[in-house]
């Protein structure tokens, strides 16, 4: 086997290599700062001529997620891109996605808001995230890189976890994650799925009729509210069996934490430096990083919470996660929150000030 | 080991390209880097700024509020972030078109007439290469040959032919940079 190169990219730049490398069938998207390079990478790479994966700068951002939709109802890997102002067209799209339970790829590199907002760096979208974002009971499976690595990496499992659950995935990073360069090691090439394959594993999607079953029907539509209701237990009893099987965390520094920051994407790299800061000065601080938006680590953090003296919620917005962290927390500990908005992005040393006056001096 | 360093100036001097290489010449030692520019409605003759940690380490945060090093190429750079260099660190400027030098006495400040030396090379694009070329010289981070390897991992092949022309545009650099304290 080849020896792993290790190269140096844009996360936006990982992202697209990282499609173009798992498998990926179709991308469709439309330009947006501060993801733009996403869709650039991919037609400077032309994987049309190579794995025959198509590349298609759609129309706009409701014309992409359509287009995710049918892929994803035939089976295909598929994905789209896109932020924060473009992610918010697709969410009637996403809403028909999740009823008529097709897989698919959402990538949000968030910008700030509402409304056209900025170009720069925001984490404001973690409620459209992780509410569903378009209508009806619904919920997306949210993974959240903190690195270039992560970027890459999380293009196949999210495709993975969207077709295991048949459900939306979505990666939701922001412009620090999509802009910065890192090393990176590439995930090795894998086929694309053959029609046969698909046929196999999808046996739900709709790639023809064959002689020997029913129509496979695609829809979220369902007039008959008795067989709607049924329709949504049974979304329901997936959410609940993806809550206990895919929750995924990472905890940095806790055994000894008196202090614990939640903090995911960029955030939490920022967090990383707070502690390095605390620890410094002798107070004992760790991190508590969600790779999982939804669903949430919820557990982790209400156990969490037994042995701290205080949790602070550090997000770029106006404080959103910390509704999901309070409920984990049930009391437990005070739960405090920092953060900026419209694009800017704190300082470590911000954060340690709040930490301090929100906590530690409390 | 551990290097923070800003480098800012005005769109179009080949700011973020130089920290790119810098980026990359240090990965291939084996070291672990980030780059992360400003991005925003960027234009020619816009500021422009990237910040570029060199580690051993794991690192944490992209976004810093101080520096151990910064190489400066503007005067709205300077004022934005002379005050923001660690006590005990590096400046390094340009001089062309600054008309407030740095005062801070804490810190080493060196000087390189980098835009005059590009002008004498009848090369203005060299410029960049001439300032890595000296911040190369006082902070060792990486090695010549390194750097021309990062060039030819980073320009397209078109431009190969150009890397002589940097090679001398490094070297230049690290021969005219010099202490002003």
């Amino acid at each position: 086997m080849a020896k792993e190169e290790i190269v140096l990219m844009k996360g936006n730049e990982a992202i697209a290599h990282a499609a173009i490398r798992c498998g990926c069938d179709g991308y469709f998207g439309y330009p947006i700062t501060p993801q733009s390079e996403v869709l650039e990478t991919l037609a400077a790479e032309e994987p049309w001529k190579t794995t025959g994966m198509v590349v298609l700068q759609a129309e706009s951002e409701v014309a992409s997620i359509n287009m995710v939709y049918g892929g994803g109802a035939a089976g295909k890997r598929v994905m789209t891109s896109s932020s924060s102002p473009g992610v918010a067209l697709m969410q009637e799209g996403i809403s028909y996605m999740a009823g008529a339970e097709i897989p698919g790829l959402i990538v949000n590199v968030q910008r700030g808001g509402p409304g056209l907002g900025t170009i720069q760096p925001s984490q404001s979208d973690y409620f459209q995230a992780t509410r569903g974002g378009g209508n009806g009971d619904y919920n997306v499976i949210v993974l959240a890189p903190a690195s270039v690595q992560e970027m890459a990496d999380f293009v196949d499992l999210s495709f993975e976890l969207a077709f295991k659950y048949r459900n939306p995935a979505m990666i939701l990073s922001d412009g620090v994650i999509g802009q910065m360069m890192e090393k990176v090691v590439l995930p090795p090439f894998k086929p694309r799925r053959t029609e046969e394959e698909v046929e196999k594993e999808c046996p739900w999607a709709a790639i023809g009729k064959k002689k020997h079953r029913a129509p496979n029907i695609i829809t979220s539509l369902e007039l008959e509210p008795h067989h709607m209701e049924e329709k949504n237990l049974h979304l329901q009893a997936k959410y609940q069996e993806i809550r206990e099987k895919e929750v995924r965390y990472e905890e940095i520094l806790c055994d000894d934490a008196d202090y614990v920051i939640v903090a995911f994407g960029s955030a939490s790299r920022i967090a990383q430096k707070v502690i390095e800061l605390c620890r410094e000065e002798g107070l004992k601080v760790g991190l508590l990083r969600p790779i999982t938006l939804w669903p949430f680590p919820s557990k982790e953090i209400h156990e969490l919470s037994k042995h701290v003296k205080g949790i602070l919620s550090f997000e770029i917005n106006a404080g959103q996660m910390i509704e999901d962290i309070r409920l984990a927390v049930e009391g437990n500990a005070p739960v405090a929150y920092y953060g900026r908005m419209g694009g800017i992005v704190p300082t470590p040393e911000e954060v340690v000030e709040a930490l301090k006056k929100e906590l530690i001096m409390k | 080991m551990k290097e923070e360093i800003i480098i800012a100036g005005f769109g179009g001097q080949g700011v973020l390209s130089m920290g790119k290489i810098l980026a990359y010449a240090a990965l291939m030692e084996g070291k672990e880097v980030s780059w992360m520019p400003s991005y925003g409605p960027e234009q020619r003759g816009g500021t422009a700024n990237v910040t570029i940690i060199v580690s051993d380490e794991r690192i944490s945060s992209p976004i810093l509020s101080t520096y151990d090093t910064a190489i400066i190429l503007n005067q709205p750079s300077l004022d934005r972030f002379e005050q923001q260099i660690k006590p005990g660190g590096t400046l390094i400027y340009d001089s062309y078109g600054i008309t407030t030098p740095p005062t801070r006495e804490d810190i080493s400040i060196y000087r390189i007439e980098a835009m005059e030396a590009a002008a004498e090379m009848q090369n203005a694009k060299a410029f960049n290469m001439i300032v890595l070329g000296g911040l190369l010289k006082i902070h060792p981070l990486a090695e010549l040959d390194n750097v021309l390897l990062a060039l030819r991992k980073t320009l397209p092949e078109r431009h190969h032919k150009l890397i002589p022309v940097n090679e001398a545009a490094l070297r230049k650099g690290m021969e005219i940079i010099y202490p002003v304290r």
